[in-house]
């Protein structure tokens, strides 16, 4: 391996860190409301109290906090990270650089625009926004605009990485930016889905264009987008564990093949899976739901791919500092590392969340889950913590070197990781818990009046491991603030951990390099999956039904 | 820069583990398809269109409640709107098959029964159907489970199964 000799300019950086700055800037807002959920649940409302003359309704809150954490900080971070792994994997500058900062700056005037709808409380819709429901349009046309703010950026990712392509012939992609690539284009082709829905739908709806929509087909169109969304925001944490956490660790990738097959197949099957968020669904038939159950459980293949290659990997860099015997490696791994400790108890946490998502999927069981507690239980182990956690482990490292300052408070940030651990272990077991019993998800529980006194211990574990993530999340917060501000500097500048392969992945066989094959399997397989209902949903639609806005109180 | 290599270097613990892996996902396919097959627990499949705006014209849902189609088999059409359920409460004997028939009238709302397996996605413009035997005599709450406005929480009703 040579090393990389390509060293970001300070305006890179600058353009990489404001990514971060909007990403840590919406968490630090969003991430307000969840834990005043949480704590509705246990009996304690804030709303009433103290929150309603700036922040109008339960809704509004639980509006913001699926906005802000689930699309703004995941989809901020992962344009900002992916922008340093494609500049600094391909060793060259980007190929335009206005293309990208465009792009940028629409994300930013997205938000600005989405978030003044929803702070009037015109837009308490939630995330998924389901019509006919609706909201101010504003915010769908915000929301439209980080979309294609992210297209662009992504646009300019692939026309960098076609002139490295043109210098660099028969040399395999870096794997960093190959994973980046492969991020950027799933999430391409998943948002087809949204951008149908709000650009055909939506936006014309919402402005008096269009009399009615047909809801399950915005359904159908969302969904296409809505599964796919969780890969976008979880291929980064992946390519952080591949190619970053055992050099981190102090080891080397296990195998740059299969962390390669198994990022195509992670694009080949992301897609073509939506239903299965439908299972429940009265106008998808029952035949494509199963379908989509299949073709969502072969996600399970390169999922234990990962799971063998980047635990192999930190075995290899536990025993190369000393770790002896079946498991001693594991008390040798850098636990003192709060970057490294954010990406274990992410992975940890993130392997349960997986359990749960297989029994998510399984078509009839899902009758059992469907819209209950158990289904945020859930994704707040995936992506909440999988995702979101190392994410935070990631800026440990990465902005250090984007500052040149040292990490501000290392204990402070190591005390902050588990908390995260421990605040999530117990909301999200015990969301998991009343999720089985029957509570239902996006409900203040507190106000429900069919909630058995039963669960009220469950519910009191929901509101303290809430609070737990509140703390966690100032102090994730204040280590990025100190961080920035400290006046201190570092000697030089720190190297990016980006580890080696076991094998020079030089060796990686050709076909694991090749785009044009991958992307026909791609569209063959959406064809396949969503093709016959998409004709058939779009055919036989009854745009019947008018806007409901006058329900969101406040 | 050719690369003799075409085929994948593959570690012996590494190739077991894609053995095993490939092995467990060939259960699952087996586990989920005769599940989703053979115990006659059903997901829901399309059964009717309506016009949200206008069910006075869908005869079914012109006026909704409990049908009685043969003794101890029912038919109940409930209409879900913001944000209650109508009806909102029926009486059936232990022993009875009910087949639910819901819509809504203006957003979309969920219809979940609680302690049965019956979870419905209530979509405007759609019907929702599924069946269900109540063997035991008690309450059973069906709930909204889909976000439906500021007053969701307070939108349930109950089947009453008396013995």
């Amino acid at each position: 391996m040579t090393a990389n000799t390509y060293q970001l300019t300070a305006k890179e950086k600058r353009f990489i860190g404001w990514h971060f700055i909007f990403a840590i800037a919406a968490l630090s807002i969003g991430s307000l409301f969840g834990p005043f959920q949480a704590m509705e649940h246990a009996g304690w409302n804030f709303y009433d109290k103290f929150l309603n003359p700036i922040f109008h309704s339960y809704y509004e809150g639980l509006t913001l906090h699926g906005v802000l954490n689930a699309l703004i900080w995941t989809t901020f971070f992962i344009t900002g990270f992916l922008t340093f792994t494609i500049i600094y994997g391909l060793k060259r500058p980007l190929r335009y650089p206005k293309l990208n900062a465009l792009g940028f700056w629409m994300m930013v005037v997205g938000l600005l625009i989405a978030a003044v709808p929803i702070l009037l409380n015109q837009a308490s819709v939630l995330y998924t926004f389901y019509p006919p429901m609706k909201a101010h349009p504003a915010f769908y046309i915000g929301v439209t605009l980080v979309v294609v703010g992210s297209w662009i950026e992504g646009y300019g990712f692939y026309l960098t990485y076609y002139q490295w392509r043109k210098e660099n012939p028969g040399v395999r992609t870096p794997l960093i930016s190959f994973m980046s690539l492969i991020t950027m284009v799933m999430w391409q082709v998943a948002t087809l889905g949204a951008a149908a829905e709000l650009l055909v739908d939506l936006i014309p709806w919402s402005l008096g264009l269009r009399a009615g929509l047909d809801p399950q087909l915005d359904r159908t169109y969302f969904w296409w987008t809505g599964h796919p969304l969780v890969y976008f925001w979880l291929l980064p944490a992946y390519m952080s564990w591949y190619a970053f956490l055992p050099r981190q660790a102090g080891g080397k990738l296990f195998s740059d093949s299969l962390a390669r097959f198994s990022f195509w197949l992670f694009l080949l099957l992301s897609v073509p899976v939506g239903f299965h968020h439908q299972y429940v669904d009265p106008g998808v038939p029952e035949g494509w739901k199963m379908v989509h159950s299949l073709l969502t459980y072969s996600v399970f293949f390169p999922s234990m791919l990962t799971a063998f290659t980047v635990v192999a990997s930190l075995e290899n860099a536990g025993r190369n500092r000393g770790g002896k015997g079946l498991l001693g490696w594991i008390t040798k791994l850098p636990w003192n590392d709060p970057s490294v400790l954010a990406q274990l108890l992410a992975g940890i946490l993130f392997f349960f969340g997986g359990i749960g998502g297989l029994i998510n999927a399984s078509y009839n069981i899902n009758l059992v889950v469907h819209n209950t507690a158990w289904v945020p239980g859930h994704f707040h182990l995936t992506v909440a913590t999988g995702v979101t956690l190392t994410f935070m482990g990631i800026l440990y490292w990465l902005v250090p070197y984007l500052t040149k300052k040292p990490l501000w408070c290392k204990k402070c940030a190591v005390i902050q990781v588990w908390l995260w651990f421990i605040g999530m272990t117990i909301f999200s077991n015990a969301m998991h818990v009343v999720g089985l019993l029957g509570a239902p998800r996006r409900t203040p529980l507190g106000a429900a009046p069919y909630i058995p006194e039963e669960w009220a211990g469950h519910l009191l574990r929901v509101g303290i491991g809430g609070f737990i993530l509140l703390i966690s999340v100032y102090l994730f917060v204040a280590v990025m603030i100190g961080s920035l501000v400290t006046k201190k500097k570092l000697s030089e500048e720190p190297e990016p951990p980006v580890a080696e392969s076991l094998l020079d992945p030089q060796t990686t066989p050709r076909w694991l390099d090749r785009w044009v094959p991958w992307l026909v399997g791609v569209v063959i397989l959406l064809v396949i999956a969503y093709g016959p209902q998409l004709v058939y949903q779009i055919s036989t639609a009854q745009f019947t039904s008018p806007p409901i806005t006058n329900i969101f109180g406040g | 820069m050719a690369n003799k290599h075409e085929s994948m270097h593959i570690d012996p613990y590494e190739k077991t583990w894609i053995i095993v892996s490939i092995l467990m996902l060939a259960v699952f396919f087996g586990a989920i398809t005769v599940a989703g097959l053979s115990f006659g627990v059903r997901v829901p499949d399309p059964v009717a269109r309506v016009n949200p705006t206008d069910l006075q014209a869908s005869g079914t849902f012109a006026e909704p409640g409990l049908k009685e189609v043969a003794p101890k088999r029912y038919e109940a059409y409930i209409v879900a709107q913001t944000w209650s359920f109508n009806p909102r409460e029926i009486t059936v004997p232990a022993g009875s098959i009910v087949k639910f028939y819901v819509t809504s009238r203006d957003v979309q709302h969920g219809f979940k029964l609680q302690n049965t397996n019956v979870n419905m996605q209530i979509v405007p413009g759609q019907v929702s159907s599924l069946a269900v035997k109540f063997d035991e005599p008690g309450e059973y709450d069906f709930i909204c489970t889909e976000y439906c406005g500021i007053a969701h929480a307070t939108m349930y009703g109950k089947v009453i199964v008396v013995p």
